[in-house]
């Protein structure tokens, strides 16, 4: 009866420290083709049989917040937990037209990229306070002390958010898992191929450790 | 050629976070590469991403960032002690902060002990030369 009644005090108060999180707000974040949203359309097409983000090899392809509501993920012992998955587009200190024009693009096309290229890191940046969980997706070929990747982790370790790396294309020769383990020994890092689906299991039983 | 500024840190000390942000962007946007005394607040590297975005143009390409910091896991009690007095007492000084225009710096390669700092000019550099011969 005591027991009750604390229980119904703290849920009057809007708080509860035992409560388990059923609804999450899961942001998707990372430097510009690290697989994002390679990463999204994956988790989409294991929960709901669809794709959430278009792809490409060429940076920046996602310019705006993209959101998939209600993601059911069961986990091996059969708990549910429901997100909304966000997927962002890539955090970037320098964006150059002339990049995209050596990718083939042409003037007008590269321009307009670039400028919805910048409004997309504005966006990624103020949602950062809006996310419950986040995975920091990185490219395991590439090197992880960029600042860009300091900044963001920094940012969320600022804001208590709780954070998992996935260090993507793990299927590469050139990953090396243990520069990027080394990099951020703090946080949970899980190997994963998002585009071939590799080690996906293990990123989801990490994913409900670190969004519980 | 390329061009350094010092910043020390006692003229951002007591700077908001806006102007220590717009002085730093202002030098880079000269083509200067900042080299700052200590560090930003990790907010405060956020949102010099964010302004830097906002004032992306034909001539300002973004910039390229690195900051250099002393490892506190690599550190032992009375090292963190000493740090923790010392920033108490003279702000927030370890640490270096470089901030190259994208224009003069290609890429900042930072390993946890040293920074490589490439920048285009070499490599146009090295272009001249090879067309005398």
């Amino acid at each position: 009866m005591v027991k009750e009644f604390f229980k119904n005090l703290l849920n009057k108060l809007s708080f509860n420290p035992f409560k388990r999180k059923t609804h999450v707000k899961l942001g998707l974040y990372g430097p510009p083709n690290g697989g994002k949203s390679t990463l999204a359309n994956r988790i989409c097409q294991d929960w709901l049989g669809e794709e959430m983000s278009s792809v490409s090899h060429i940076a920046h392809e996602t310019r705006e917040i993209k959101i998939k509501e209600q993601v059911n993920i069961k986990n091996k012992k059969g708990k549910e937990l429901t997100f909304s998955l966000v997927d962002t587009p890539g955090i970037a200190t320098r964006i150059d037209y002339e990049d995209f024009l050596k990718r083939g693009m042409k003037k007008k096309e590269a321009k307009s990229r670039a400028k919805d290229a910048t409004k997309g890191v504005i966006d990624a940046i103020k949602w950062l306070d809006n996310m419950d969980s986040v995975v920091v997706v990185l490219d395991a070929t590439k090197d992880p002390y960029s600042q860009v990747n300091i900044t963001i982790i920094g940012n969320l370790q600022a804001r208590d958010i709780p954070v998992l790396i996935a260090a993507n294309k793990v299927d590469l020769k050139r990953a090396n898992l243990d520069v990027i383990h080394a990099a951020f020994p703090q946080y949970e890092v899980v190997g994963i191929s998002a585009k071939y689906g590799k080690n996906i299991e293990d990123f989801y039983e990490q994913l409900f450790k670190v969004a519980k | 050629m390329v061009t350094f500024q010092f910043v020390p840190y006692n003229d951002i000390e007591l700077l908001s976070s806006a102007k220590r942000i717009n002085k730093l962007l202002n030098i880079v946007k000269e083509e200067k590469i900042v080299i700052m005394e200590g560090r930003l607040r990790k907010e405060e590297e956020a949102d010099l991403i964010e302004i830097t975005m906002e004032e992306i143009s034909a001539k300002f390409r973004g910039i390229e960032l690195s900051v250099i910091y002393p490892d506190k896991n690599k550190q032992d009690i009375s090292q963190k002690m000493r740090g923790v007095f010392v920033n108490l007492l003279l702000g927030n000084r370890q640490g270096l902060t470089i901030i190259g225009p994208a224009s003069v710096v290609k890429k900042i390669e930072q390993n946890p002990d040293k920074i490589e700092l490439f920048t285009n000019e070499s490599k146009t550099r090295y272009r001249k030369k090879k067309r005398k011969k």
